[in-house]
């Protein structure tokens, strides 16, 4: 037995060329998704900022409101059109690169797919091109409703991919038949509980990160003294936004945490790196050793004990189940294999993403308390730590996905199809590496570009007061 | 087995007038962005061309992501088989659209000319593959491929590139640049509008030639005879081109019509001909790929239609308030001077008094 848990994962299968079509897929695929998801949590977040702003200038007709509007929104355009871009990619890939899946899945996975872009992406923009270009042109109401449909949309479009990616992580409302998943229910796979905890989990990161941001950049202009108005408007949002959404994202993972322990046992005793299954298992916060094999080679150094327990099942008692009893159970029921993640990484990410979500906690509630004693702009401690800590949503938000898909690993369908045979068999190792080379340098000049472009537009700050700004930035936000 | 039921036949209509759609609103944009720098000669002319499409490309692609959605949603197999035999091909359109896309939006963001000018080229570039590759694939889909028995993708990207489907990408270019061309002359006023005009007049006429070589090809390709229905739709677009042709110079408004009318029937016949296959196979026909070999069950076919049935009408009706929103012609005299929000809505309530209910009041009005 102990021979058997000592092997890495897919030694099983045959081994291939020294890099696989089938790694260089999961690499293509993992690279294009995390670039994609830097921008869009920034955007969802900031468009519900923007509308914001926006619905306090048209209440109040109050100038600032309007400055905050438009400097918000340009970082929010930089964001999208990246985003966009980057989206392509992203729906086209499945079928480019993940063939086999396509098929597979095809029947399900692509009605959430097809329901984005007539239920979401067609309003988003649509409405963006008239939120941008319809400033004169429309009247302030209509305008108003443009930004909120924008933010409302880029929220839609979420629930929609979200509800797909659920369908990966716990596959409901399907058949079998000739060996193809057939959608039986469209409700439950829409209304799938995963899908439902990672929209909520995913609306509060957008609001974690877009709140970030909002702090970081009216951090660097308060500590200089620049318009204290709009970036005290922007803390007197961000602050409350980043404590209050952490807070709810402790209560939603915890019960996002007891649902995975049913949905996806596996995923959560890699997580801490459980191999024996246990009643009242501690929170590891730091581990060293082999994280790969048996308990023998783990050094646990701090443990929280009963933490994991309370965590996973909701009872400081309640049983994990460990890697080794579940890699047994899996033998039995899907056939010899090796159904263990690589622990490290799912050990590891999970606790980065926690990690940056305690802090994000700590910080916004420090300064939501010096904002509400008045010391916040006064506070150069708060104000030069902030700029730096816009990384923390980030690497949360990376860190979060790697580990829900690098947790559900062999598996691309949880329960139902591999990931080693979902590729395509019809592209080669040398295609990939021409589209993963290219996108990846394509990737990279454009997030130089955007970094720069988005440095500064945060540091020209907003449009002077009662002043029209220079040609190119004026009229339509973009052009 | 039979080759297909009505709900694939629904789809394969519905997903077909969401390429229809990409290709007549997108198929300007192209045009338009592969002529900024031919039509426009200084920054402010640039920015005026560049607002003649800005509110309305995003919305105009938006097309290409839901037909790609639908393909995979109503006919996965062929999706898998498409987008994997493809595959250098679209990682190649996926470049021009990100490098398109990017380049509208970075354009303005640095006020200097050589920033400027290298989003210029890359806009031309973003316009220039796809419009290119587009025609190269769908000849390439009609026309049959090189597919084994289990609907896999068996060439190379060279095998993409045949004359036939060469000609049909030139095909696509050509018709995208008349297209792009005569939408400048109708959306401008002055000289970006004279210069686009010229351009029309010089490229319908080559435009015509390349398109009835490549329709005339596709009408006498097709495997086991003629097909009727594709025939009259290739002659139909036929006409339209040399109509365009003639238009081009003499009347934008109903030039922009003739070669909006000549990329649907151009596209029509394509889908007429495929029909009722997704893929062909030049491998065997046995292999080809039928609607009913390439569909989804019949359950989500019939989820997707309600789902379009409730959604599309309403998208048609805002898309097609947003042109008439922004209906207005541009001129690069609109840019000379530097306007805020402020400023715009205190034009626009001088030329429409009374149009809307007093506004709260902000500075500037």
């Amino acid at each position: 037995m102990k021979g058997f848990t000592a092997m890495k994962w897919r030694s099983t299968e045959p081994s291939v060329a020294p890099v696989s079509s089938l790694e260089l897929a999961r690499w293509q695929f993992g690279i294009t998704t995390l670039y994609h998801f830097i921008f869009v949590p920034v955007t969802i977040g900031l468009a519900i900022c923007v509308a914001f702003f926006q619905t306090r200038w048209y209440r109040t007709g109050e100038e600032h409101w309007l400055r905050s509007t438009r400097f918000w929104g340009k970082l929010m355009l930089i964001s999208f059109a990246l985003g966009v871009a980057t989206g392509i990619v992203q729906e086209f890939q499945f079928g480019m690169a993940w063939s086999n899946y396509s098929r597979f899945v095809g029947d399900i996975f692509g009605a959430p797919l097809a329901m984005e872009g007539l239920a979401a992406f067609f309003v988003e923009s649509t409405f963006l091109g008239l939120w941008i270009f319809g400033w004169g042109r429309l009247s302030k109401r209509v305008h108003l409703a443009c930004a909120w449909l924008v933010a409302g949309s880029t929220a839609l479009s979420a629930f929609f991919i979200l509800a797909a990616n659920s369908w990966m992580q716990h596959p409901v409302g399907y058949k079998l038949e000739g060996g193809k998943a057939v959608l039986t229910d469209i409700g439950s796979v829409l209304f799938n509980s995963t899908a439902l905890f990672a929209f909520a989990h995913t609306i509060l990161a957008a609001l974690l990160t877009a709140g970030m941001i909002l702090i970081a950049v009216s951090a660097w202009h308060l500590r200089r003294g620049n318009e204290t108005r709009v970036f005290g408007d922007a803390m007197r949002l961000g602050l409350p936004m980043v404590t209050i959404a952490a807070i709810v994202t402790v209560f939603v993972g915890h019960f996002n945490g007891i649902l995975m322990s049913h949905q996806q046992p596996m995923k959560m005793a890699a997580a801490d790196a459980v191999f024996e299954t246990k009643k009242g298992a501690g929170l590891s916060l730091f581990a060293t050793g082999d994280l790969k094999s048996n308990p023998g080679g783990l050094n646990r150094n701090i443990e929280i004990p009963q933490l994991l327990s309370w965590i996973s099942t909701g009872y400081p008692n309640g049983e994990i189940k460990g890697i080794n009893n579940l890699n047994r159970e899996y033998q039995r029921k899907y056939g010899p294999g090796n159904y263990t993640p690589i622990v490290a990484i799912a050990y590891w990410t999970w606790r980065a993403m926690l990690g940056c979500a305690a802090l994000m906690l700590l910080f916004g509630a420090y300064g939501w308390w010096l904002l509400h004693k008045g010391k916040l702009e006064r506070s150069k401690r708060f104000l030069t730590f902030a700029v730096p800590a816009v990384a923390l949503p980030f690497v949360a938000s990376a860190t979060g996905w790697l580990f829900t898909e690098m947790g559900r690993q062999p598996w691309a369908v949880f329960g139902l199809l591999k990931t080693n045979v979902a590729n395509s068999p019809s592209v080669s190792a040398a295609e990939i590496w021409i589209t993963l080379v290219g996108f990846t340098l394509l990737y990279g000049v454009l997030a130089a570009i955007a970094g720069r472009v988005f440095l500064k537009t945060v540091k020209k700050g907003p449009v002077e007061a009662g002043k029209a700004e220079e040609p190119g930035q004026e009229l339509a936000l973009a052009y | 087995m039979d080759a297909y039921t009505a709900l694939q036949v629904v789809w394969f209509v519905l997903i077909s007038i969401l390429w229809l759609g990409y290709f007549l609103l997108e198929g300007f944009d192209f045009g338009v962005g592969m002529l900024i720098r031919a039509v426009a000669h200084d920054k402010e002319e640039r920015r005026a061309v560049l607002h003649t499409i800005g509110p309305i490309w995003d919305g105009n692609e938006v097309w290409l992501l839901v037909a790609g959605g639908a393909t995979f949603a109503a006919f996965p197999q062929w999706y898998a088989t498409l987008f994997s035999g493809f595959y250098l091909a679209l990682f190649l359109i996926l470049v021009g659209l990100i490098v398109r896309n990017v380049s509208f939006e970075f354009w303005g963001k640095i006020d200097s000319d050589s920033w400027r000018s290298r989003w210029e080229w890359a806009l031309i570039f973003g316009s220039f593959m796809p419009a290119l590759l587009w025609g190269v694939g769908w000849a390439n889909i009609v026309h049959g491929v090189p597919i084994d028995a289990h609907h896999e993708y068996t060439g190379t990207l060279f095998d993409l590139l045949n004359p036939y489907a060469l000609l049909g990408g030139l095909a696509t270019l050509t018709l995208f640049l008349t297209h792009g061309a005569i939408f400048l002359n109708l959306r401008t006023t002055g000289e970006i509008g004279k210069r686009a005009k010229r351009i029309a007049a010089t490229v319908a006429p080559v435009t015509a030639v390349v398109g009835i070589a490549f329709l005339t090809w596709t009408v006498a390709s097709h495997r086991g005879g003629v097909d009727a229905g594709s025939a009259i739709l290739a002659a139909v677009s036929a006409l339209a081109l040399i109509a365009a042709a003639i238009l081009a110079d003499r009347n934008p408004a109903r030039a922009f019509a003739a070669t909006g009318a000549a990329i649907l029937t151009f596209f029509l016949a394509l889908f007429v001909d495929l029909f009722p296959h997704t893929m062909v196979s030049s491998t065997s026909s046995a292999f080809d790929m039928t609607l009913n070999v390439s569909a989804s069950s019949s359950y989500t076919l019939t989820v997707m239609t309600v789902v379009a049935v409730l959604l599309v009408p309403v998208v048609l009706v805002y898309q097609a308030w947003t042109y008439w929103v922004f209906r207005h012609r541009v001129s690069a005299e609109d840019f000379g001077e530097v306007r805020t929000p402020l400023d715009l809505i205190d034009k626009a309530r001088g030329e429409h008094p009374g149009e809307r209910p007093p506004e709260p009041a902000g500075p500037g009005s």
